[in-house]
């Protein structure tokens, strides 16, 4: 009972239901009429020269309006454009080394790396960058380093300083040694999207995993962001200690 | 503090008692300071064995030469295919430009800038003032649709990389029939809204996150994209070019623009006989068949078939942007500064959760939480806009393609249907009537 009355209640969704039924029927015996037709049933209606016309008019109404339309696109984004290339690269300011410039490029190994600015270097013997805090004799053994592939190279220069340099081909940019030269150290270790190995992701697929939100699209004509001498100011309260 | 004494100590043991000097100088100031400024602990050494210091090496990025070089081999490729298709109709031409645009495009250029992307830059661009979008990239982005306006989707039949890789591999296409076409037809249009309001929100471009073929290109992917990949290729031997048809938004764009193509791709060179030769030649299910005026509609029917159309397209259309509308913050918490906030609020909740690298970062920063929140609730008013709007879209598309299939479309001829179309000029092969065999006798 109760059911037969809500039905009397709709009737007219019933009425839709029934059409959408209908209809969709329709075209499907539409379309299976498609494929059987019988090629000596084509109907040969005389060409309407005025419709053919007509179209045609309509036809280039319509292009000439996309291609307006395009144009007025193209000009908008063009007005702001910049002629040269834009790249990815990160500010070793708002790094906080959280290693997954390591991990979340594209590549593998990343095409982050490790770069060491010499300028900012104070050949410290002690590298905060280079040896473990917990380091009892400054030896190379590899279970002193914090990189950990030995990536960074320590070369005795004159007593009591020390030369650092990074092998990039080794270097997988887990910034553990920036971490510790900038807590500990001048902050020379920094890390640098290197633009010999970086293939410009249209959309840096680190950037959009750093959680410092340190990228940024740079012109390609100067596409480094490294910290120089006299540059320590911007570093306030930025870098986290340990 | 420990490790300071700790490299004080080890610097006492330096020969200069003039350093230990500055050290002690240095150790005393940095106590005071420490934590307002890092500063240069240890200055530069000044070397006695004439010691030079080596430069720090910064490579160049690409040279931007090479940029516009893209363009050109972008234009030469467009026009070249689009003359092999509409004026040479040679399938071998065009498999021969795809083959060298595969190499160009997909392995020298490793698929980036690709036209398809280049939709989020343009639309980044158009909202967001402050994002310059590099010349080139615009380039990629109108250059092809101005083809595809006078030539049709020539771009697709050999230009895109995307595109070639597939068309290699589709050995066996299947039919899939009317219905299912449409159905999954839909898709791009949800990949290229939601592309756009991730784009327009400086959300992500998640057209890059989820391209499966750069990876191929690179010889380089994670194991989930080469995944997708090695799914689409393998069932692009069947379904001729799954991602073409299925999902490319770019692709959206083209089909609508193609409709309007001044020269598009015909079948026959002259007229058709209709001897049904190219009715399977279509891997890609592109080709309309003929239906004839035979059995036509009552009026009735046609006026009830309008009357239910002008229903069902608003009423999906407002379906649409209420439902969307309805999940935005879900869809807004692909936005980082979204998702900051979220964090930022919930340890007020649950006081024993460790907190994250994102919270950790963001305190370090010195950034008030305010600003946080600020930012994060323009991002959902701007989420809540875009996803009512694109609901709205993708219900007017679903309203629309549902009607398009009730009303019947009469033509006489075999014709590549104008939109999904790709110019790839096989079914030209299949066609028995030559140029100039305007007077053939109809059978
Ligand atoms: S992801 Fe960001 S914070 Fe983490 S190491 Fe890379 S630049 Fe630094
Ligand atoms: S742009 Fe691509 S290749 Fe370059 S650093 Fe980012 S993810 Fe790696
Ligand atoms: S549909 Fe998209 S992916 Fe396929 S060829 Fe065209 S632009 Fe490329
Ligand atoms: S050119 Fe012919 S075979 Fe190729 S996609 Fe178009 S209709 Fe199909």
């Amino acid at each position: 009972m109760k059911a037969r009355g809500a039905i009397r209640t709709f009737p007219a969704a019933i009425a839709i239901i029934r059409t959408i039924a209908n209809c969709l029927k329709q075209t499907s015996s539409a379309s299976a009429k498609q494929v059987r037709i019988n090629p000596l049933q084509k109907m040969e209606e005389p060409e309407n020269n005025h419709k053919i016309n007509r179209r045609k008019f309509l036809g280039a109404g319509v292009r000439a309006s996309v291609l307006l339309g395009l144009g007025g696109v193209a000009a908008l984004v063009l007005k702001q454009s910049v002629a040269g290339n834009l790249v990815w690269q990160l500010d070793p300011a708002k790094c906080v080394q959280c290693g997954r410039c390591a991990t979340s490029c594209v590549l593998t190994p990343s095409a982050v790396k490790c770069v060491h600015v010499y300028a900012m270097c104070g050949y410290c013997d002690l590298c905060g960058g280079y040896f473990k805090p917990e380091t009892k004799t400054l030896t190379t053994a590899a279970e002193n380093q914090l990189c950990p592939t030995s990536a960074l190279k320590r070369k005795f220069i004159e007593d009591p300083f020390f030369e650092y340099t990074v092998d990039e081909p080794l270097c997988i940019g887990c910034g553990k040694c920036v971490k510790g030269c900038g807590a500990f150290g001048n902050g020379s270790l920094q890390l640098q999207v290197r633009h010999n190995r970086c293939v410009n992701c249209n959309q840096c697929s680190i950037a959009r995993n750093c959680p410092a939100d340190a990228y940024s699209r740079v012109p390609a004509s100067k596409p480094y962001l490294l910290r120089q001498v006299g540059d320590e100011k911007n570093l306030t309260a930025k870098t986290p200690r340990r | 503090m420990i490790g300071f004494t700790h490299f004080a100590s080890s610097r006492l043991h330096g020969k200069k008692s003039k350093r230990i000097v500055f050290l002690c100088l240095m150790l005393f100031f940095s106590i005071q300071f420490l934590d307002a400024l890092a500063v240069q602990r240890f200055p530069k050494p000044e070397f006695e064995s004439g010691y030079v210091q080596p430069e720090t090496m910064q490579p160049a990025a690409r040279a931007e030469m090479l940029q516009i070089a893209d363009v050109i081999v972008l234009v030469i490729m467009l026009s070249v295919i689009s003359w092999l298709v509409v004026k040479k109709r040679s399938r071998l031409g065009v498999f021969a430009a795809s083959v060298v645009s595969l190499a160009y495009f997909g392995f020298y250029r490793q698929g980036c800038i690709c036209s398809i992307g280049a939709i989020q830059n343009v639309t980044l661009a158009l909202f967001n003032s402050s994002y310059p979008a590099p010349l080139a990239v615009i380039g990629f982005f109108i250059l092809p649709l101005i083809f595809t306006l006078f030539f049709g989707r020539t771009f697709c039949a050999g230009v895109c990389p995307f595109g070639a890789i597939q068309d290699l591999v589709a050995f066996k296409p299947q039919k899939l029939g009317t219905r299912l076409n449409a159905v999954l037809g839909l898709i791009p249009y949800i990949y290229l809204g939601l592309a756009i309001l991730y784009a327009a929100t400086g959300s992500d471009f998640i057209i890059c996150r989820y391209d499966p073929f750069v990876g191929i290109f690179r010889f380089n992917a994670s194991f989930a994209m080469f995944i997708f990949a090695g799914t689409l290729l393998v069932s692009g031997i069947f379904i001729a070019r799954p991602y073409c048809r299925f999902l490319c938004p770019y692709g959206v764009l083209l089909n609508w623009i193609s409709r309007f193509s001044w020269k598009h791709i015909t079948i026959t060179p002259s007229t058709c006989i209709q001897c049904r030769l190219c009715e399977d030649s279509c891997p890609y299910d592109a080709i309309d068949l003929p239906v004839t005026g035979t059995n036509p509609e009552s009026r009735g029917t046609t006026i009830r078939k309008l009357i239910l159309i002008s229903l069902l397209v608003p009423f999906f259309t407002v379906l649409g942007g209420w439902t969307l509308s309805t999940v935005h913050e879900t869809l807004a918490s692909v936005n980082g500064k979204v998702r900051l906030a979220k964090t930022l609020v919930e340890p007020a909740s649950s006081v024993n959760q460790t907190e994250t690298i994102e919270v950790t970062a963001f305190k370090s920063s010195g950034k008030p939480v305010a600003q946080v929140y600020a930012e994060a609730s323009r991002v959902l008013k701007q989420f809540y806009t875009g996803s009512w709007i694109l609901g709205c879209f993708l219900g007017l598309v679903f309203g629309i393609t549902l009607a398009y299939r009730m009303v019947t479309k009469y033509q006489k001829d075999y014709l590549p249907n104008k939109g999904t179309c790709l110019s790839c000029t096989r079914c030209v092969d299949y066609c028995p009537v030559r140029m100039g065999d305007d007077n053939l006798p109809a059978i």
